[in-house]
């Protein structure tokens, strides 16, 4: 058993709970399971954010196509239960009846080779961790290893999600296209759509979400966490300690490859579609937009920023369906203008010395733990703060 | 009581209705007595009183997609008002509760599960593409509510929860290719288009249809959304020379197709090549510029310039409505037939409940439809006219042929797949 103390402070553990709280308790209690599922919509986002914070926030690796491995995740997902519905009698209408609809509009035959797996839920669940780790992986040897970095890395994975995307819609026959895969219902017969499958999917999704947050601490808080942070901020001295600095930038690209494609596979199976318009540029961008306004430094902050823009964005778009794009556009330049780091920053210049006086008792700032929360300014100067690379 | 009285005398006041005075006038051969208490009309919770009744309309106001679907929110909002001017539905005016796709397919199934489970709303009129169609779908089966999607489409589709309003691919398709190889002697045909389902689709139909009757295919080339450089393909159809290009590039793409056609001296004023699209309608023009289109034929069931009475109504009521700069292409005038259709089926059911305007919408006809009489088919697409117009450099199509008979909707259309 890996003593949770060990790696979480007293205000992680407490942040941890109050997350816990309100995704299992307040949320469902005040929402209805229409709203519940759009939270859970959102917090699948999250899996993204918090994968940018390690990656960005904490390595200094601005990654501009984290799309492609939500979309990489989600895809896996839509393959499995689009096969599962596309059963012979389900398609009787087409010409090749029991192959996936949109194969039969594009005058396919017979079922390509690279979806027979994914008739297997097992190897399914494999390949939404594995997929993405490897082709994450080969983009991160490649640049790496080159010492490929900063904005040009950013510019060739912006490149690497406009291609996916543009595979995608150009392969219609093999992965419908702009319409994506569509009309998704059951999962070994249990059907996705009824309500108490979303009730259940939204809780899996928390309790997956919370699970990767520890996981995240862990990796944060260990002598690899404090690597990341150091070759962001001084990167040759780091190499110059006999560290090679490409295994653990690779390392980090894949982790958070790995954890976005958990928030697509989840997306899918609570949404009920996958298609190219998660995979591409505009998203990508969107998610680094949740991370930041989250306060790309705190992982905790990813959660809360990605539920904020999210909801703003559902509720600015009911409100004032013609000019909600106005309203979101002021949110994100009032966030880099106000608070460029973010709710995190926020909690932490004016909230955090409260609480720090008032429930652990503790002097607010430069307090004697050496593994104090989550940001302690201290450790971590403000990246915005130092000049460009 | 007094509402009795109000429905009795907005029955009555109908038949003077129908004598066309306002240009809100529009047949409708419902016939039922309309019951008075919400609970009667309304069995199934959804959101009617006694005097409203709410229904949603789901466009992509913002977005790339929000140039072609302003229209027909427009078109809607006006059949709307038109219907409220004669008294609503039932004795209940209509509400509309507007929500933005913002031009992103999973925005589009949130809203619509928005609108049919949070607002309870009778009916949705909305959705423009193909994939937010699709994306949609399976919330309204589930949900059991009710769509009325506006725009010319591929086919292969029947839900019991969509009524199609516009034409389906053979509608399209067929009477045109008729035309050009009977009024132009049309042999051979270079088929291109932007590459997704229906521009595919429709020439997959095209090319049986062509061989079928004996002509052939010289070419058939697709390009991505958005694609702007169409020079090799315009160098292709020069060495190829065939009879008719049939084009089916949609959106800003075609802005860059045809000013690089005519840019590199193909003029489709003069006898050969014709060009025949069922893509372009007039809102397309307005990007096009009516000079670079000029000579081109159009396949579709709707033009502005159609010369009826009930067309004129419609088009006042419109620029009146919406400015005298609008122009109104097929699929505005279909998303306008959306809120009449539903009308006239939730009248002949006396009921606002789903499953009963389901059952009554096969059938109903509208007589005073802009495009001249409309029915429902037992499939939920309409029985309507095809015609071809000639593009004039004013942005306008001129109407040169109609089908004698009403098409058939077929959207799974035997020997064509």
């Amino acid at each position: 058993m890996i003593n949770l103390k060990s790696f979480m402070a007293r205000q992680d553990i407490l942040a941890l709970i109050i997350l816990a709280a309100l995704l299992f308790v307040v949320m469902p209690m005040s929402m209805d399971i229409f709203r519940l599922n759009l939270i859970g919509k959102y917090l699948t986002y999250a899996f993204v954010a918090i994968g940018l914070v390690l990656c960005w926030g904490k390595g200094g690796i601005l990654s501009l196509g984290q799309g492609v491995f939500f979309g990489l995740g989600g895809y896996c997902m839509a393959m499995y239960l689009k096969l599962e519905s596309s059963t012979p009698e389900a398609t009787a209408i087409q010409s090749t009846p029991g192959i996936p609809d949109f194969m039969d509009w594009n005058q396919i035959t017979e079922l390509p080779w690279f979806w027979e797996p994914f008739n297997s839920l097992t190897f399914t669940l494999v390949a939404i961790l594995v997929v993405p780790a490897l082709f994450a992986f080969i983009i991160g040897a490649a640049m790496f290893k080159r010492r490929v970095g900063g904005v040009y890395f950013a510019i060739i994975t912006q490149a690497i999600a406009a291609i996916l995307t543009i595979l995608i819609i150009g392969q219609q026959g093999y992965t419908g296209g702009v319409n994506g895969i569509t009309d998704l219902r059951t999962l070994k017969g249990w059907d996705i759509r009824s309500d108490d499958a979303k009730y259940f999917l939204y809780f899996l999704n928390g309790a997956l979400l919370l699970g990767v947050l520890v996981l995240c601490q862990f990796v944060l808080k260990s002598k690899l966490g404090r690597l990341l942070v150091a070759l962001r901020d001084k990167e040759d001295r780091v190499r110059f300690s006999g560290y090679d600095v490409a295994n653990f930038k690779i390392f980090v690209f894949c982790f958070a490859a790995v954890l976005s494609a958990i928030g697509g596979a989840m997306f899918t199976l609570q949404v009920g579609f996958m298609s190219p318009s998660f995979v591409g540029i505009v998203p990508s961008i969107e998610m680094v937009i949740f991370c930041a306004v989250g306060g790309r430094l705190s992982i905790f902050g990813a959660v809360y920023g990605t539920l904020l823009v999210n909801w703003a964005k559902t509720t600015f778009s009911e409100t004032f369906p013609e000019l909600w794009l106005f309203g979101l556009g002021a949110l994100f330049i009032a966030v880099v203008l106000v608070f460029p780091n973010g709710l995190s920053g926020l909690y932490r210049s004016y909230l955090a010395p409260h609480v720090d006086r008032w429930i652990f008792r503790k002097p607010p700032e430069g307090g004697s733990t050496g593994t104090g929360a989550i940001d302690t300014p201290a450790f971590e100067p403000d990246p915005a703060a130092r000049p460009a690379e | 009581m007094r509402r009795l009285k109000d429905l009795i005398e907005h029955r009555l006041s109908r038949r003077s209705v129908l004598t066309g005075t306002a240009a809100a006038a529009m047949l409708v051969t419902a016939g039922a007595i309309a019951p008075v208490h919400a609970d009667d009309v309304n069995t199934t919770g959804l959101a009617v009183t006694e005097d409203t009744v709410k229904v949603g309309i789901l466009h992509s106001v913002t977005g790339t997609m929000a140039i072609s679907e302003t229209g027909s929110v427009q078109a809607e909002k006006l059949a709307i008002e038109q219907i409220n001017a004669m008294g609503g539905v039932l004795g209940r005016k209509i509400e509309y509760i507007q929500e933005d796709g913002g031009s992103d397919w999973p925005t589009f199934a949130e809203k619509a599960k928005k609108l049919l489970v949070s607002d309870k709303v009778a009916a949705v009129f909305g959705c423009w593409t193909s994939a937010s169609r699709k994306a949609v779908l399976p919330v309204f089966e589930q949900y059991n509510g009710m769509l009325y999607y506006p725009t010319f489409y591929e086919g292969l589709e029947q839900s019991p929860n969509v009524i199609y309003t516009g034409q389906e691919a053979t509608q399209q398709i067929l009477a045109g290719i008729d035309w050009v190889a009977k009024e132009k002697g049309a042999k051979s045909f270079y088929l291109l288009g932007s590459d997704y389902i229906w521009p595919r689709t429709s020439n997959k139909i095209a090319r049986k249809h062509i061989e079928k009757l004996g002509m052939k295919v010289v070419g058939e080339e697709y390009y991505p959304l958005g694609h702007t450089q169409f020079n090799s393909v315009i160098n292709k159809i020069k060495l190829k020379k065939p009879d008719v290009i049939y084009a089916i590039v949609v959106g800003g793409s075609n802005v860059a197709f045809y000013k690089q056609l005519k840019a590199a001296g193909i003029d489709m004023t003069k006898e050969k090549p014709v060009l025949l699209t069922i893509s372009v309608t007039e809102d397309e023009i307005r990007g096009i510029g009516g000079e670079n289109i000029e000579g081109a034929y159009a396949a579709m069931k709707y033009f502005q310039s159609l010369d009826n009475e009930n067309n004129k109504e419609f088009v006042s009521a419109f620029k009146e409505m919406w400015g005298d700069e609008i122009v109104i292409g097929d699929v505005t005038q279909a998303a306008y037939l959306g809120p009449w259709l539903w009308k006239a089926a939730v009248e002949k059911a006396g009921s606002f409940d789903i499953d009963k305007v389901r059952l009554a919408s096969p059938g109903i006809e509208l007589t005073t439809a802009p495009e001249g009489y409309v029915r429902v088919h037992e499939n939920h697409h309409l029985w309507s006219k095809t015609r071809i117009g000639l593009a004039k450099p004013d942005g306008q199509y001129e109407l040169v042929y109609e089908t004698a008979d009403l098409m058939e909707p077929d959207p799974f259309p035997e020997g064509y797949q």
